[in-house]
């Protein structure tokens, strides 16, 4: 799934001539496979967030302490360290792959799998079975 | 004619930012949409790709400062606790027909001392506040793509469908938060 780049693996101008004309830069794939996976990994852990602080008290609390008295409830961790792990886990995997070329199907559907489960997570009728 | 500094904010976090997200995010689709082989001269592309690259970033810039005026700003407003009294959690809300200084759009809504409205918060709010977060993380993302890769989308047809899936997918979170952000103003508006 992940190689080093290389040049020329797309023929970009062969399938749009008009592109000929741009004289554009080669880029690796890398990149944009750690833009696909780390979105999902946030929305996955803002869904994990979500149904969890219904199943977990101390989840809960936790998530708590980000609203600085603000007022906003245990939303407020729910979207911060959902934001802060989605930043951090982007940097790591562009760090990672910035000069590599991954297969973007499979990132792009790794991205999607985790973003839909997340998505799940967040919708009330699925999280309300877990209250008690 | 004036508006409070809470409908002030209800303005730029709902109608401001959300139909700046909403123009954004037609003509972005509708850029994305077009980027095809053979449809555009170079000169064309160059204009095209510039109002696009716009578009995208404004479309995320749009959705962070929705959700972070939503979150930080409004949201407390609408679920503070100011109905309890002793025992009774909604005793402030007694006789209400909408919130008011005793009872917060949250307390009205859970109390149903209006007809049948606790699903509102249950269900509606409870999704929109949560999934919404989904739409700035995926606006981003795609603006990176579309950025980065510029131009070179046009040949290749099946990451621009997969940018395009995650354009929409950001619409359709704000979708969500949008729609019942309208009707929970309009049941139990932020007063």
């Amino acid at each position: 799934m992940i190689t080093d780049f290389k040049p020329g693996m797309y023929d970009d101008v062969g399938v749009a001539p008009e592109l000929a004309g741009l004289d554009l830069a080669e880029k690796p794939d890398g990149p944009a496979a750690a833009a696909m996976i780390s979105a999902g990994i946030g929305i996955l852990f803002l869904g994990i967030f979500t149904t969890g602080a219904v199943i977990s008290s101390g989840l809960k609390s936790f998530l708590l302490w980000w609203e600085w008295g603000q007022g906003v409830g245990p939303l407020a961790g729910k979207a911060t360290v959902a934001t802060i792990i989605w930043l951090v886990s982007w940097l790591v995997l562009w760090l990672l792959w910035r000069n590599k070329d991954v297969v973007l199907k499979t990132a792009f559907y790794i991205g999607l799998g985790m973003g839909l489960v997340g998505a799940l997570f967040t919708f009330p009728l699925f999280f309300d079975i877990f209250h008690t | 004619m004036e508006l409070s500094s809470r409908e002030v904010w209800t303005v730029i976090h709902g109608l401001v930012l959300g139909t700046l997200f909403l123009l954004a995010f037609a003509g972005g689709l509708a850029g994305l949409w077009s980027l095809k082989p053979g449809l555009m001269t170079t000169a064309g592309i160059k204009e095209r790709m510039g109002r696009l690259y716009v578009g995208v970033w404004v479309m995320a810039a749009a959705a962070w400062g929705a959700v972070i005026t939503g979150t930080w700003i409004v949201y407390p407003w609408y679920r503070v606790n100011l109905s309890t009294v002793g025992e009774d959690a909604y005793a402030g809300c007694a006789n209400a027909i909408l919130p008011n200084a005793t009872c917060s759009p949250r307390d009205f809504l859970k109390s149903d001392v209006s007809g049948a409205t606790s699903e509102w918060h249950a269900f509606g709010m409870e999704w929109k506040e949560h999934v919404t977060w989904a739409a700035p993380i995926l606006a981003t993302a795609a603006a990176f793509l579309v950025v980065y890769y510029g131009p070179r989308l046009i040949a290749r047809p099946w990451l621009r469908a997969a940018v395009i899936v995650m354009f929409v997918g950001a619409f359709a979170a704000a979708v969500v938060g949008g729609a019942f952000g309208a009707f929970l103003n309009k049941v139990a508006p932020i007063v």
